[in-house]
């Protein structure tokens, strides 16, 4: 025992000598598009987006394999659509088991199919509800929340407002359009009413020019006059084109959520609760910049990845995804209680945080909706509601 | 004749009041109650986020984890004065006293280390790295073992105090918050926050004999997460603070069957016997308060305001 204790605290300082079947070996791909800066420099993405968080959970994952004899390599990827396939086959020729993706919808789905059997891929990005409905896949755990999650994250807490006539306004990019579906589905499950839908067309154009605060403050009454009688904004804008400029803007003084004001996500910086403290301590000394969702997300799927070979004492892929994926898996996350992977589409269950710019204002679910299971499957689609069947 | 006037004297005597210290992690303070009135008798600033709190066998001095400062903070317990600090690593949250009054094993959640640190010379005597988050910290009676918690590796791990070498890893449930040993130094019990659990682990074969779960009606399973554990002396009772379930569980020592669920203040955390195992108090962090339970009669008696969120919290031995 003191030998094998020994040998685990020199594998937590140097790489040991690696016997083939004690390492497990895992990727983190990311695919990035060429597109537009978003609205504020302050939401430009840092160049480890996401893989400091693979990172940090690899870091993780040798401490406790330290002891346990276990060797956990997470090789950090990142390519363009035109490479994203060539790149993920690449990795799982040098041995990757697990492949965690942080991609758009799409892309996330041919990454699946490529990857078949060969690797079980874990979601760290894409949030649209097809990929967990009428296209979800056997070989993907999702670990991002879902639009439908967030969706309901929201309505439950502007139901406990009372806030219930809504302001709709979506994007015109197809992952908007997801979003505001992921909506309006919410505002029919908890009662709320859509009593204006609207959708901002992005016709492109200057962005940060030097009077464009002069034209946003002219545009956005216009855009949000005329209105029925509502409570709240919500705006469904994942591609990012004018959501954070809608908050003070709009016609009526009303509050915004969604894409900008009270937005629901899967973590923010400023998280204190259930020991996120120290969570992000290690996170900033380590990246020198604070974790964003990305990085939460691809920490989580690394740390399901370990928390597997923990607990089955494995390194075999095919064992590891048996566990991951069987009903007693469950992983810490420091949201309060533990996550589990639902077995209808293999999404992550998780509280969702409801954010304001520097703080968390309220964590769904809220108490007061209950479930005769688990009461995070009160937050996007239960097994009835599923539009997904695996093979 | 000697007898009589012994038992005369027993019952005459006022039963002996002790300090109960209350580190307020929020408040930044040390609320002071007497166990006998149940009265607080003073409040002393502590530092930065106090969490952890412990006593020196002699009543003498108070230590206390002052996370937001990397130190531990030594004070005097009848002047509350601070007499000085003592190295602890980053982020100090929970740490446990040898036997003897020396030395104190800290455990050091942002770097994933256990410090021992000589409380006279106040010098560091070694690292050991274990898992990570370290947290729950426990000392066997007769100071062979210090057992740490990892929240994330969710590991007990067995330090040899004459090594200060990691002998054995015993995998638990997820989230291992805190640990004790039974007084006979036969069972280590730890407690799983987000498993939900507490393992009762055999300590000769460093194996979990016995897991421990949890149902009350009418609370979801997600608020029960086991937290602060107390065992008596001889090891009949265990209770166990369920953290927003604001609740303590009793449990019996020897069938490991929960027995009963005590409601107490809310989001209960840490519990501290009386020496005589009389009373038994409890920190609730989300009410600001201590409730105060009679444990022969298994009720609660009291709850006592005291600072804001309420942590840590030790009696003054007699």
């Amino acid at each position: 025992m003191r030998i094998a204790a020994t040998l685990g605290l020199i594998g937590l300082l140097a790489p040991a000598p690696l016997g083939a079947e004690t390492v497990i070996r895992s990727a983190v791909l990311r695919v990035d598009v060429a597109g537009l800066p978003p609205i504020s420099r302050l939401d430009l993405p840092p160049d480890d987006l996401g893989l400091a968080g693979a990172r940090l959970g690899t870091m993780d994952n040798a401490t406790t394999g330290g002891f346990l004899g276990q060797t956990f390599e997470t090789a950090e990827l990142t390519a363009t659509p035109e490479t994203a396939a060539a790149t993920l086959d690449k990795a799982m020729a040098d041995g990757a088991g697990f492949v965690v993706v942080i991609a758009d919808d799409a892309m996330t789905l041919v990454l699946a199919d490529a990857a078949r059997d060969r690797a079980l891929i874990l979601n760290a990005g894409a949030r649209g509800d097809a990929l967990r409905g009428t296209e979800c896949r056997a070989n993907i755990v999702h670990v991002a929340p879902s639009h439908a999650m967030l969706a309901d994250a929201l309505a439950q807490f502007l139901a406990w407002k009372k806030w219930d006539e809504w302001f709709l306004i979506s994007g015109s990019h197809p992952a908007d359009l997801d979003l505001a579906q992921a909506y309006r589905a919410s505002a029919t499950k908890f009662g709320a009413k859509i009593v204006e839908d609207r959708v901002f067309e992005d016709t492109g154009g200057a962005r940060r020019t030097d009077t464009g605060h002069v034209q946003i403050q002219k545009q956005m009454p216009v855009f949000t006059q005329g209105a029925a009688r509502h409570d709240i904004l919500i705006a469904a804008d994942e591609a990012g084109i004018f959501a954070e400029y809608l908050p003070y803007q709009s016609w009526e003084a009303r509050p915004v959520a969604g894409s900008a004001g009270l937005v629901p996500r899967s973590w923010h910086p400023a998280l204190e609760a259930w020991g996120a403290t120290q969570f992000q301590n290690r996170f900033e000394a380590m990246a020198g910049r604070p974790m964003r969702d990305e990085d939460y997300q691809a920490w989580l799927a690394v740390r399901i990845i370990g928390e597997a070979a923990t607990r089955t004492g494995s390194a075999d892929p095919a064992v590891l995804r048996d566990h991951i994926l069987s009903p007693g898996f469950e992983v810490a996350g420091f949201k309060g209680q533990k996550l589990t992977i639902r077995d209808w589409d293999h999404q992550l269950r998780q509280p969702i945080l409801l954010t304001t710019g520097s703080l968390t204002a309220s964590v769904s679910p809220q108490d007061a909706f209950l479930h005769q299971v688990s009461q995070l499957d009160t937050l996007g689609k239960d097994r009835p509601e599923t539009e997904c069947s695996f093979p | 004749m000697r007898l009589a006037l012994l038992s005369f004297l027993l019952l005459a005597q006022p039963a002996l009041a002790n300090k109960v210290f209350v580190s307020n992690e929020k408040g930044n303070d040390i609320t002071v109650l007497d166990s006998e009135t149940l009265e607080v008798i003073a409040t002393f600033p502590a530092g930065n986020r106090p969490r952890g709190i412990t006593i020196s066998p002699d009543g003498k001095e108070l230590y206390v984890c002052a996370s937001d400062d990397d130190t531990v903070r030594v004070f005097d317990t009848e002047t509350y004065q601070e007499t000085h600090t003592l190295p602890s690593g980053p982020d100090p949250e929970l740490f446990v006293l040898h036997p003897s009054g020396n030395p104190l094993y800290i455990a050091n959640e942002d770097d994933n280390l256990v410090t021992i640190v000589d409380v006279q010379t106040r010098r560091v005597l070694a690292e050991v790295p274990v898992g990570v988050e370290p947290e729950g910290m426990a000392i066997s009676p007769d100071g062979a073992f210090v057992v740490n918690t990892s929240e994330t590796t969710n590991m007990a791990h067995f330090i040899d105090t004459a090594s200060s070498q990691i002998v054995a890893n015993v995998l638990v449930d997820q989230r291992p918050r805190y640990a004790q040993f039974t007084a006979d130094g036969k069972l280590l019990f730890v407690t799983a926050e987000i498993g939900g659990t507490v393992a009762v682990i055999d300590v000769a074969t460093k194996e979990v004999v016995h897991k421990i779960g949890f149902q009350i009606p009418g609370v979801l399973p997600e608020a029960i997460q086991p937290v602060g554990l107390k065992i008596t002396q001889d090891g009949s009772r265990v209770f166990v603070a369920l953290g927003p379930a604001n609740r303590v569980a009793v449990i019996d020592g020897t069938t490991f069957e929960v027995i009963d669920y005590l409601l107490v203040g809310q989001r209960v955390w840490q519990l501290a016997f009386t020496p005589d195992e009389r009373l038994l108090f409890t920190t609730n962090g989300n009410s600001n308060d201590v409730s105060v339970i009679d444990v022969a009669a298994g009720k609660v008696i009291r709850s006592v305001p005291v600072g804001q969120q309420p942590w840590g919290i030790v009696v003054a031995p007699d």
